[in-house]
């Protein structure tokens, strides 16, 4: 049985569809995240998980009992949020402290507890500090720790790394999946960051106005994705529409205007006539001088029209001869050379048959 | 440089000079004053004898007296009495009403601070002989409970208004994590709420506790003769008995017993923001 299970679950703010039927199911020990863009239902649905707000229609099940009537004080999940909500009249120690006074833990033992706690974290020294002594990330330690002290069935994370800088979110990615190993417990966690998503996540639901796109794990979703919406949302990619002329056990055939047929190993399913689109990640798609020969089913001339420098890769973009631009990435893996193209250089690009998906309208 | 603390002094300056002038002048002519001898028709007597016989210069005269006679701390004790219960009472009266306010939608807070402030619109001493109307049938008049009452009456609104500015200013998202974490409607008010309330409840109470304390008005009209408190012995010190030395050393005590309760208050709240 599912730790969490939510069974078309659905919440409406007035004219909006907040949360549309959604339906998952979340198992003991994973790190599922929430994946979408401000607005698509997933803060709602934490708070519904969490107690704070009602479904309209649809249950949530917490080791299979319907959670409806258990009030957020007495449903063994704890949420991290956003802006941290640590109580600033209580030291750090204190804060910790206060799931176990509530549960109505003797003393020492709360004091134990604490201590373990704060090990965990890495902050033993800081116990008698305030929190508007605390840095940002020490402020999120807290926060975790407080929220995982005694041990909930879940925790819940609103978002907990939205207001710390790029460097110290990473070093925090990597010490919320070493915590999530350490204690063992179930983490939900929404984010509207994919990359974030990609790298903390063992499963990812994306959501898209109210309504579940797709779930599964980052390689699949990455490379897999079921349509526009999340292969537009997760990482970038080329979208080539065209239509299907021709479709057989071993792939697709795509018309793409001005660019001739493209071939796929995709898309078999398709049937001739219908318009579709070949997604295509830009690691990808192979760039070369103008004329190389490069052994793969689509090769197109191209220019290169701009390019954007971010240190390790490159990403070139294309002008084809259809006017479409087309994104390709390039390691930047030899010493000493930051690029290999100039604006305006001749260039040819292409791609496997096998690479991309091929998307339905 | 130079110029940026002529500024300061621009900016500073009025005010200070008229706190000087207005504040602690009138304070130390005060001190003064308590030293003198009255004047035989009120005011006080020259500093330098004008005809054989007459008292003149300074005696510390007042002072003994008050010590002399348990029936001025008598009347202190009373005095803080009446104003710590009328500070109780209007806490007790305007804690749910502040925290209604302040958790009401935003478009009817400033709606609600004003029903909360109108009374001020209409004469102070119509609304406290509108109490005798109030309180006479029930035959409740003229007792320490008429004052106490017309006491928190006239002074509820400021201690709520303290307690709104605190209250509004609480992240609400405090109360879900603590809830979050277990804590039920009541503990959520106890170990959230109302511990970060105290700045504001420390305020509200001082607003309150200090200006009662100096109230002449209520006691005497709702309280009778016989429920005086120190800021009727003042007024009678002045306007009744004209004897301005007494007046001005009954001041001078009053203000050095509050100013002892506000710095022991203050270290007290010190204490148990700490242990909190």
């Amino acid at each position: 049985m599912a730790l969490l299970e939510i069974r078309n679950v659905t919440r409406r703010f007035g004219p909006l569809l907040a949360v549309d039927g959604v339906s998952l199911a979340v198992e003991a020990g994973e790190f599922f995240t929430l994946l979408g863009p401000s607005g698509c239902g997933k803060t709602t649905l934490l708070r519904m998980i969490a107690g704070f707000d009602q479904p309209d229609a649809g249950e949530i099940l917490l080791d299979g009992a319907d959670m409806a009537d258990t009030p957020p004080e007495k449903r063994p999940i704890h949420t991290v949020f956003q802006s941290y909500a640590l109580f600033p009249h209580m030291t750090v120690a204190q804060n910790i402290a206060f799931p176990l006074r509530m549960a109505g833990r003797e003393p020492a033992r709360i004091a134990q507890q604490v201590n373990d706690a704060l090990r965990l974290v890495h902050l033993e020294e800081k116990d008698a500090h305030y929190p508007h002594e605390l840095s940002g990330g020490q402020k999120q330690r807290v926060a975790l720790a407080r929220s995982l002290v005694n041990r909930p069935r879940l925790l819940l994370l609103d978002e907990p790394l939205g207001a710390l800088d790029a460097k110290l979110r990473e070093e925090m990615q990597v010490e919320l999946i070493e915590m999530q190993r350490a204690v063992g417990i179930t983490f939900v966690f929404v984010t509207h960051s994919q990359s974030e998503a990609l790298a903390l996540s063992s499963r990812i639901a994306v959501m898209n106005r109210g309504r579940v796109e797709q779930v599964d794990d980052p390689s699949r979703l990455y490379s897999q994705p079921r349509n526009r919406f999340v292969a537009d949302f997760i990482g970038k990619i080329n979208m080539l529409e065209g239509e299907v002329v021709a479709a057989a056990e071993g792939g697709a055939r795509l018309r793409v205007p001005g660019l001739g047929e493209i071939e796929s190993r995709g898309g078999s399913g398709l049937a001739p006539g219908v318009a579709a689109a070949l997604a295509v990640r830009p690691e990808q798609v192979r760039i070369a001088e103008a004329g190389a020969e490069l052994p793969l089913a689509n090769r197109y001339a191209g220019k290169v029209r701009d390019f954007l420098y971010v240190g390790d890769v490159t990403t070139y973009i294309v002008d084809l001869p259809n006017g479409q631009q087309l994104r390709a990435l390039l390691p930047n893996s030899a010493p000493g050379r930051a690029k290999f193209f100039e604006v305006g250089d001749a260039v040819t690009v292409a791609w496997p048959a096998e690479a991309g998906v091929m998307l339905a309208q | 440089m130079a110029s940026r603390r002529a500024l300061r002094w621009l900016v500073g300056g009025p005010p200070f000079f008229f706190l000087v002038l207005f504040f602690l002048l009138p304070a130390l002519i005060m001190v003064v004053a308590s030293l003198r001898y009255p004047g035989d028709f009120g005011g006080l007597a020259p500093l330098v004898a004008t005809r054989p016989g007459e008292e003149a210069g300074l005696t510390t005269e007042t002072y003994r007296v008050f010590f002399s006679d348990w029936i001025y701390a008598e009347i202190f004790a009373k005095s803080f009495g009446v104003a710590a219960l009328t500070t109780l009472a209007c806490l007790v009266a305007a804690y749910p009403l502040a925290l209604l306010i302040a958790r009401s939608d935003k478009r009817h807070r400033d709606l609600m601070v004003l029903l909360v402030v109108l009374p001020f619109a209409s004469n102070f001493l119509v609304r406290i002989y509108a109490w005798m109307i109030i309180l006479g049938p029930f035959d409740l008049l003229f007792s320490r409970f008429a004052v106490i009452v017309g006491m928190v009456y006239v002074n509820l609104p400021f201690m709520i208004l303290p307690l709104y500015t605190n209250l509004e200013k609480h992240d609400p998202v405090l109360l879900d994590a603590a809830q979050d974490l277990g804590a039920n409607a009541w503990r959520r008010f106890w170990r959230v709420t109302f511990p970060l309330s105290l700045p504001g409840i420390f305020s509200g109470a001082a607003l309150v506790f200090i200006p009662v304390l100096g109230m002449f008005a209520i006691p005497e009209i709702l309280g009778g003769k016989d429920d005086w408190i120190v800021g009727n012995m003042i007024k009678e010190s002045f306007l009744g008995t004209r004897d301005w030395p007494f007046g001005s050393m009954l001041s001078l005590m009053l203000t050095v017993a509050v100013l002892a309760v506000a710095g022991a208050a203050s270290w007290l709240a010190g204490k148990a923001l700490k242990r909190a």
